[in-house]
């Protein structure tokens, strides 16, 4: 299908594309690689009146060491992200993940911060940016602030950017030493989405479960942690009873814990799983995802 | 299509290395030849209809209906003819007195019920997609953008979508005539007996989901005139088949009217139709004078190009305790969904003589209602009838050996037609003609470690192990070859299954093949060449294959029913021994010699016992100059052979696959997939080889991923790839591959199809392997597409919550 | 109308360009680059990659206008003064096309992949692969014909594109 007309802004500055956001109304919507974008407007599910290509704006690219965190500009592409020495060592989680975000040719044009504003609650990196607890880095006409991943997320397809703001990049905090990361992926085809998706950082110490944090990926109209999860982890012994993983056999104080996993969450029912379904693949899957990233 | 070469690019440095068998050297039949056709596809210069650019063309788009059922109050086209670039705008009614009605071919039973079927919707609309009103404009852009301008009033009806309720009084209606759209019975033994006091009785209902096909290449049409001929470019499989109907269709005089298939992109069945947007294109284009061009996008294609599969299947198997099958009962529904299409009606009649399979048994009996629902019509998918009932009585034949504890194996060898015993007249009727069930079995068995498998498959049962490893068996076989005429017309088929061909010998030595096949992916132009190179004794590269276009092949019934190899093929063959009859009494004549001492080998007449000779290059030369020939004869070495087969023909297999079944999520993973066909005699292993991995994996793709799926109010969910899952690379197996051959008797060539075989093995042998793994659990069945959740489902309603993890509940236990 | 400069296979295009013109239409119907065919509208089935600036994209998934100032090789690029690339070669060595509408974009997808991984595993070219589907030869040779022209490549050291 076809996209139904608009018209194009190509900024040559951040400030003018604030400016031209902020000045084109609701309708107006930013363009970064359009992976997500471009399908929506083929089949007339959007119609913004002038699209913003952020494509060519250099201060939103890139991957810096800043310390006690990592900064991923906005338009870094999903590639970069996968590639990158620092996000690979620093932060391995963003990486596990994004690894498994649609297939290669879309990960090249796609960014890590188009995927994160465009709030698709069964998107890969969402519940990634909330276990990691980290911060969104906006800028707008005349300012710029910065948004907790807690915040960031308001709705299905929702995210707390208002017009004219666009988001210039996310700190990634590093976590440190101890832990231990994983992404669990559940989908029925390789370039499927998510049908329930689990990101795991958990922190091991004289072989118990010290920190756990878990975010929850299609578990409800934004991505989710799972908090009765990560207190209930707290103090578990790392190593599986029976050695294996295997379910069968001896109590397994983890897996009770991760038996929390789909409490207060609203799961959707759609055409690949009821809620019914994803609630108990968020429990299984928060198992395996715990158990990989504390072995 | 003409061949289009460029043989100084791909011809070269390619070893023609047999990786299956070692043929005689000096023959391409049973050569593993690289394909002819592979120069423009690899290259960018292929020829799809979407590519074709005529001076002055218009662009056209159709506005579909967005309810299932409505009647349709308004439509007002006066905003969309004002926009920039639109020529023209159309509702159905503009169409009404011209556009006539959609045919079906295939009217099965005396009481069948065939609605009106206008390509344009006039009154009302009987699913989403139908076809209410189009634009004509400049661009494809903005063709698009005045279907928005477009206003359509509907006045909403009930929509029909279960067709248990639909037969239920007191149903909408889909037509006035009510939603039974025909019932057709068969019968062959005394059913009754065979059921009464049978010591084992195995009852199922199956659900063969609704498919949607799915060729990469959407399909695109382009129609042209001058003021009096007609050109139609479609994407078609059934370029002959089209004229014809178009030309009924449209009033288009059939000798003014041309159609060509170009590069076709794929069918599996789809593209054999004729469909709305090709009628209304022509009729668009004589209306405006200007040439047309409509290319569906993937979600309207998902929408409006025919569905396949759609039946309910109620199945019973009568035994003894030993495993002997007495008898067999299937009682189907079958989805027309809301018109019956080219041949709609056909498709699940098709597979009534195929429920007892490979099987001996006493009494069999078939019943089959069309059921009309507001959905977009089904018809041909790859298989087309015979996967269905394939699935039946391979899935119930497992049932049978595991209610009487034997290996599923065991229990079809007590019942299959021994290879000592063909050809073999089986209960529905038809007369199989060769085959060895053992030969191909044993292989497979061989190949997979059937037994290895099997103590796996113990260990952890015995471990309860969370993932649990099922083996699922299918021996098949399959009517190819569609078809013997007479056959066709006792089953009230509107033509014929006859195909054609005729080969022509060049001045300078060269052959035409001109084929009346049609193929889009199967790589006629190659094995058609090598059966005319063996037949000629000229090299392979002489010759080229001409198809697709009824100005260049005027003659054929086109490509669908594995036919193409079994009819056409033959049909190549039996005209290349014509022009050699005829090159014959050429050189009897060159050479001072009686006819019957001129020998032929290699290319090259000699009269026996002596060196003395002229090379088939030599007779051509000598005919086109025509100096000297026989008395009478014409300065032409060409024929034609048009062929009907007098049976069908039955190729065979075993199909064996492992699966992984992740009992916690309900995940499948293939583990091991082998497949022992035996398609007769093979022109082309590397082509034989292409087509059974691509079955195979659309087998899969219904076993594991596919299902178009319809709301409450008969909306498609699965309009885009998004949605409708076709598998990736990443997620099918390797596929292990190999074939025993038992000749074909039917045919000189000795080869019996292989198009559809690997889609009709593929399906049974993967859910009879879910099933298998899930038999610790209490599970019999599982539905297809067998999904993570149906799989989840049916291990927590047998009351096995999987591992521990608490099961479904009540609450939400809908069927997914 | 935004002005663009795109070089497509070596040659260097002007053109006006609606915002909205998809990369794909662009080098169908304005170029005459019909090698790239369209196969979904979602992204999914990658029958119309092409490599922009050296890496692979599927051309229905961009702009025309995203691709002002790039390169852009389609399928009728590849092949070099007269000589088929290794993967093209490949693809008609081992069988690894029917009807062949998804060829060109699973070529240029297997180039793309083997840039990144020179001798990849079988599980590893599936994967590389699952953004382009094939409804027509169950991937067994296409995964053959990606191993092929790897070692084929490795011999001849890896050309770029």
């Amino acid at each position: 299908m076809i996209p139904a007309a608009f018209d194009y802004v190509r900024p040559a500055s951040l400030e003018e594309a604030c400016h031209v956001l902020a000045t084109s109304g609701e309708e107006a919507k930013v363009l970064a690689g359009g992976q997500s974008l471009l399908p929506l407007l083929r089949l007339r599910l959007a119609y913004p009146s002038v699209l913003v290509d952020l494509g060519r704006l250099p201060d939103l690219h890139g991957v810096q060491d800043r310390g006690d965190h990592v900064f991923i500009g906005a338009l870094t592409t999903h590639d970069e992200v996968m590639r990158s020495p620092v996000i690979r060592e620093h932060v391995p989680l963003v990486a596990l993940a994004t690894a498994t975000v649609a297939d290669p040719a879309v990960r090249h044009r796609g960014t890590f911060g188009g995927s994160l504003a465009h709030a698709d609650p069964a998107g890969d990196l969402p519940a990634v940016a909330l276990a990691l607890d980290c911060v969104f880095v906006t800028r707008m006409t005349g300012g710029q602030r910065e948004i907790p991943a807690a915040d960031f997320f308001v709705d299905y397809l929702e995210s707390a950017l208002e017009a004219g703001e666009v988001l210039v990049g996310v700190k990634v905090p590093k976590l440190g030493a101890g832990w231990g990361f994983h992404y669990e992926k559940f989908h029925r085809t390789a370039q499927a989405w998510a049908v329930v998706g689990v990101a795991a950082a958990v922190r091991t110490e004289g072989g118990a479960i010290a920190e756990a944090r878990i975010g929850l990926t299609n578990m409800g109209s934004t991505p989710v942690r799972a908090p009765a999860v990560e207190a209930a982890l707290r103090g578990a012994p790392s190593a599986a009873p029976n050695g294996n993983g295997s379910s069968n056999g001896a109590h397994d104080p983890v897996r009770d814990a991760c038996g929390e996993a789909a409490d207060d969450t609203s799961p959707p029912a759609d055409l690949h799983a009821t809620s019914d379904y994803r609630r108990h693949l968020a429990r299984v899957l928060t198992y395996r995802a715990v158990r990989a990233a504390s072995a | 299509m003409t061949e289009q070469i460029d043989a100084g690019m791909v011809a070269r440095r390619i070893a023609e290395s047999d990786r299956l068998g070692s043929p005689d050297p000096s023959r391409e039949i049973g050569r593993a030849r690289r394909r002819k056709e592979d120069a423009r596809l690899i290259t960018g210069r292929t020829l799809w209809t979407d590519d074709i650019q005529l001076p002055g063309m218009l662009y056209v788009a159709f506005l579909r209906s967005p309810m299932a059922h409505a009647r349709i109050a308004r439509v007002d086209t006066s905003a969309a003819r004002t926009q920039p670039g639109v020529v023209a705008v159309y509702s159905g009614r503009d169409f009404a007195g011209e556009q006539g009605n959609l045919p079906c071919a295939w009217p099965v039973s005396e009481d069948i019920v065939i609605p009106d079927h206008p390509p344009m919707a006039v009154e009302e609309v009987r699913y989403v997609g139908e076809a209410v009103a189009c634009v004509v404009a400049t661009d494809r852009y903005k063709a698009a953008d005045a279907l928005e301008a477009i206003e359509v009033d509907y006045e909403p009806l009930e929509p029909v979508l279960d067709m248990t309720e639909a037969l239920a009084e007191g149903s909408p209606k889909v037509h006035e005539a009510g939603n039974r759209a025909f019932t057709w019975k068969f019968s062959g033994g005394d059913v009754e007996a065979a059921f009464r006091d049978a010591p084992v009785l195995i009852e199922r209902t199956y659900v063969q989901q609704r498919l949607i096909p799915t060729a990469m290449e959407p399909r695109a049409v382009v129609a042209t005139t001058d003021g009096t001929a007609f050109t139609l470019y479609s994407s078609t499989q059934i370029p002959h088949v089209l004229r014809v109907m178009l030309a009924l269709t449209t009033g288009i005089p059939e000798h003014l009217l041309r159609v060509v298939a170009p590069d076709v992109g794929g069918g599996f069945g789809s593209k054999l139709q004729v469909t709305a947007e090709e009628v209304l294109c022509l009729l668009l284009t004589r209306r405006i004078g200007k040439p047309v061009k409509w290319t569906e996008s993937r979600s309207e294609g998902n929408l409006t190009a025919h569905h396949g599969r759609d039946q309910l299947q109620r199945i019973a198997l009568a035994a003894e305790r030993d495993g002997r099958i007495r008898g067999m009962r299937a009682d189907l529904l079958a989805d027309m969904g809301a018109y019956l299409m080219l041949v709609t009606p056909g498709i699940p009649i098709l597979g009534a003589f195929m429920y007892n399979g490979i099987y001996k048994m006493d009494a069999y009996d078939f019943t089959c209602t069309g059921v009309f629902t507001t959905k977009m019509p089904t018809d041909a998918y790859r298989g087309a009838g015979r996967p269905e009932a394939t699935f039946a009585i391979e899935r119930a034949v497992d049932e049978l050996a595991h209610e009487l504890g034997m290996d599923p194996v065991e229990l079809r060898r007590r019942n299959w037609i021994t290879h000592q015993e063909f050809p073999y007249t089986t209960i529905a009727g038809l007369t199989y003609d060769s085959g060895n069930y053992e030969a191909a079995t044993d292989r497979a068995l061989a190949l997979f470690g059937y037994d290895k498998l099997r103590a796996e498959q113990a260990d952890r049962r015995d471990r309860r192990d969370p993932v649990q490893l099922g083996i699922g068996v299918s021996t098949y076989t399959e009517m190819c070859g569609l078809a013997p005429s007479r056959v066709l017309g006792s089953l009230s088929y509107g033509a014929g299954g006859w195909e054609h061909a005729a080969v022509r010998l060049l001045p300078t030595g060269k052959v035409e093949v001109v084929t009346g096949t049609s193929p889009h992916g199967q790589g006629h132009e190659t094995a058609w060449s090598q059966i005319a190179a063996d037949a000629m004794g000229v090299p392979f590269e002489d010759v080229s294959v001409l198809h697709g276009d009824t100005t260049v092949a005027p003659r054929g019934m086109d490509t669908y029913g594995s036919r193409s190899l079994v009819i056409g093929g033959v049909a190549v063959l039996q005209a290349c021994e014509k022009v050699k009859e005829k090159a014959r009494k050429l050189a009897a004549h060159m050479l001072e010699a009686s006819p019957e001492d001129i020998e032929f080998s290699g290319g090259t007449f000699t009269v026996r016992g002596t060196s003395a000779g002229k090379t088939i290059q030599e007779l051509a030369l000598a005919a086109f100059a025509a100096h000297d020939l026989p008395e009478g004869f014409e300065p032409r070495l060409d024929a034609e052979v048009t062929f009907d087969p007098q049976n069908f023909s039955f190729p065979h297999g075993t199909h064996l696959c492992a699966v992984e079944v992740d009992t916690e999520t309900g995940l499948t993973k293939i583990r091991s997939y082998v497949a022992v066909d035996d398609v007769g005699t093979v022109v082309n292993p590397l082509i034989v080889e292409g087509q059974v991995h691509g079955g195979i994996a659309q087998g899969i793709g219904q076993a594991l991923f596919e299902e178009a799926v319809h709301d409450a109010e008969g909306n498609l969910l699965t309009t885009t790839m998004t949605d409708y899952l076709i598998p990736s690379a990443a997620d099918l197996p390797e596929f292990v591959t190999d074939r025993t051959e038992t000749p074909a008797t039917s045919n000189v060539l000795g080869a019996k199809g292989v198009g559809e075989a690997g889609t009709i093995a593929a399906t049974p042998a993967v859910v009879n392997a879910v099933v298998d793994a899930l038999r610790p659990y209490g599970v019999r069945d599982v539905r297809m597409p067998c999904s993570p959740e149906r799989i989840w489902r049916a291990i927590g309603e047998s009351g096995g919550a999987a591992a521990g993890w608490a099961g479904p509940t009540e609450s939400e236990g809908g069927e997914r | 109308m935004p002005r663009i400069t795109v070089t497509v296979d070596g040659i260097v295009y002007e053109e006006e360009v609606e915002p909205r013109l998809l990369l794909v239409h662009f080098l169908r119907d304005r170029l005459g680059k019909t090698g790239t065919p369209v196969g979904c509208d979602t992204g999914n089935c990658g029958a119309c990659t092409v490599m922009l600036d050296g890496r692979s994209a599927k051309s229905c998934s961009v702009l025309a206008v995203q691709a002002d100032g790039s390169d852009v090789v389609t399928i009728e690029g590849l092949a070099q003064n007269g000589t088929l690339h290794p993967m093209q070669e490949a693809f008609h060595a081992e069988h690894a096309l029917q009807c062949g509408y998804c060829t060109p974009g699973m070529i240029m997808a297997a180039v793309d992949l083997l840039k990144d991984d020179p001798d990849p595993s079988d599980e590893a070219i599936r994967h590389g692969l699952e953004g382009n589907l094939c409804r027509c030869t169950g991937y067994c040779n296409i995964v053959k014909a990606v191993r092929r022209a790897a070692q084929e490549m490795s011999g001849e050291g890896v050309r770029t594109s």
